[in-house]
């Protein structure tokens, strides 16, 4: 095995592809969205419930290759409960590190606050897997947008 | 003489390479096949030496460009068997081919003397479920133009036709049979006769796509007896941006133009256009000279290493490959599971490793494999899976290559079961 492919295939990619977080789909929601990333074949269709500018709750089904749904699964984790403002912005910072080509700069407070998603970094080296890594985070910012964020929630706050 | 793998590799530079600090794998010949160094030879030759436009210059230049072109229809033509050089068509690759065939089908509604090739509502055109996407949506789409029905014969658990169904679906409505000689998804080889032989016998049109099957076993378009074949140079050993359409002369010379331009006439006033004789009719504008010069030199390359040994050697590789995997535990074949009526075409599911995955860690072992739907969607959706990886073998495939294979998916099941 060389290098290359264990920093593809992190062991915290594999644990959240074969035990993957927030799978399902509650039938309390606000936004459902299926998204769907032609390259692989992926798929994700993700339910979410926004209470207070927070996301209340998120849960997701979909099948993929592991790239897609470990992400899947390590964005659930992060960003359930948060204000969605920080998810949003988690958003963003993945965004930025997935579009890196392997050359990102993270501060100490990136590396803590994309926790497990850092174990990603290695496959924005191949740009045909990005996309892979990006389809449940894309779902979830679509989510938040299709249950109002940004134009009720957002202007009251 | 036998098949000698080891002098064949030599004529392929890129085998030369390494990936990942290991040597090339190349099992994706049926996605393209790598190029020998003659073939890459006679396409920088043309331009060094020869170059000049076809079929309109008095000079020298022009004269040697022509004979060239042309020189390399006599040698598809042989390679074919055709019963004549003006059968043979250059296109830009199999798409083209069959979109040429469908366009010029539909244009048959507006031409004078061209009504035995109308579609209309009732009519219904044939393909089959394991057909790539070339060979179903220009074929949805002719139907849509002329309200013809759409059908297909299906596929049995297998991976082969269900045979029964070829006599129910080619009826006397049909009037188009277009089908694939070797499944690209499957590996599949059909039998070409026996639906040629039906097609024929309800009047219908038909056409064989011949991509899959043109670089691994000898091709007679008289004995196979269609009235078009089909195929491309890339997977052939020959250059990207040229392919074949055969037809057979009789119904070439009544069939309608699909593109209209320059080359394609027989003379043209401000209010009307009469057309050249086949295959010129069929050729408009600035042909792709040099790559159809260096798909003659192809053809002559595999006609040398003999279509029957070639065949011969993938049948080897296939028997083996096949036994070879499917002692892998969690492996499952998508097509047929033994080396008969089959090609070197191999694709299979992993259990809990989803393909992209599979090709990528494949690929981290310097072995290029393909992983998707491979442009033929509906053979998944048949049998409920959401892609394969396909390993396919060509002239430069060798045990060894077969043996890396199957230690590189064991890899792969280990990195995903650690």
């Amino acid at each position: 095995m060389t290098l290359s492919m264990d920093s593809m295939y992190q062991q915290i990619i594999l644990d959240h592809y074969k035990r993957p977080h927030h799978h399902g789909l509650p039938e309390q929601f606000d936004a459902e969205v299926h998204h769907v990333n032609p390259t692989c074949g992926d798929e994700v269709t993700l339910r979410l419930r926004l209470a207070d500018g927070t996301v209340a709750d998120l849960g997701w089904d979909g099948e993929g290759c592991s790239i897609s749904q470990a992400s899947t699964s390590v964005m659930s984790e992060l960003v359930v409960g948060k204000p969605v403002a920080e998810a949003i912005a988690l958003q963003r910072k993945f965004l930025e590190l997935m579009q890196s080509r392997g050359k990102a700069e993270l501060s100490d407070d990136d590396e803590d606050q994309l926790e497990d998603a850092i174990a990603f970094e290695g496959v924005s080296k191949y740009p045909a897997r990005v996309k892979c890594a990006l389809l449940g985070w894309m779902a979830m910012t679509s989510a938040v947008a299709e249950a109002g964020w940004g134009t009720t929630q957002e202007a009251r706050s | 003489m036998a098949f000698d793998v080891e002098a064949v590799r030599k004529d392929f530079p890129i085998l030369t390479r390494e990936i990942n600090g290991v040597p090339l794998v190349y099992l994706d010949s049926a996605n393209s096949a790598q190029k020998p160094q003659l073939v890459i030879d006679a396409e920088a030759d043309l331009y060094a030496h020869h170059y000049a436009n076809v079929a309109r210059a008095v000079h020298t230049l022009g004269s040697e460009v022509t004979h060239a072109y042309e020189g390399a229809r006599d040698k598809v033509a042989a390679f074919l068997n055709a019963r004549s050089r003006d059968e043979v068509i250059f296109t830009r690759n199999i798409t083209e081919s069959l979109n040429l065939l469908a366009y010029s089908l539909s244009n048959a509604t507006s031409f004078p003397g061209a009504e035995r090739f109308q579609l209309r509502p009732g009519d219904e055109i044939v393909v089959t479920e394991m057909e790539h996407h070339s060979n179903i949506v220009p074929w949805q789409q002719l139907a849509q133009r002329t309200g013809a029905s759409f059908r297909w014969i299906p596929l049995d658990d297998e991976g082969r036709l269900v045979e029964s169904a070829i006599e129910e679906v080619i009826t006397e409505r049909t009037k188009v049979v277009s089908f694939v000689y070797q499944s690209n998804a499957l590996g599949t080889i059909n039998p070409v006769k026996r639906i040629v032989g039906r097609a024929k016998a309800v009047g219908a049109l038909s056409i064989v796509d011949a991509a899959q099957a043109a670089p691994h076993l000898p091709l007679d378009v008289q004995d196979l007896g269609a009235d078009f074949v089909a195929f491309t140079g890339h997977k052939l050993y020959g250059p990207t941006g040229v392919g074949v359409l055969w037809g057979r002369y009789d119904l070439l010379a009544q069939l309608p133009p699909f593109l209209g331009g320059g080359e394609m006439i027989e003379t043209v006033t401000m209010q009307q256009s009469t057309f050249a004789a086949p295959p010129h009719r069929f050729e408009a504008g600035t042909p792709m000279i040099a790559q159809a010069v260096a798909l003659g030199t192809a053809v002559d390359y595999v006609t040398g290493l003999g279509m029957n040994d070639i065949r011969d050697h993938e049948k080897t590789l296939t028997a083996y490959a096949l036994e070879a995997l499917q002692r892998i535990p969690g492996l499952r074949v998508i097509g047929p599971n033994v080396a008969v009526d089959r090609g070197a075409t191999i694709s299979f599911t992993l259990k809990g490793i989803h393909p992209h995955d599979v090709a990528q860690l494949l690929d981290e072992q310097g072995i290029a494999v393909r992983a998707g739907h491979h442009c033929a969607r509906p053979v998944c959706l048949r049998y409920g899976i959401p892609a394969t990886t396909r390993a396919s073998f060509g002239v430069y495939t060798t045990l060894d290559e077969v043996d890396a294979l199957v230690r590189g998916v064991e890899k792969v099941q280990e990195v995903f079961h650690r």
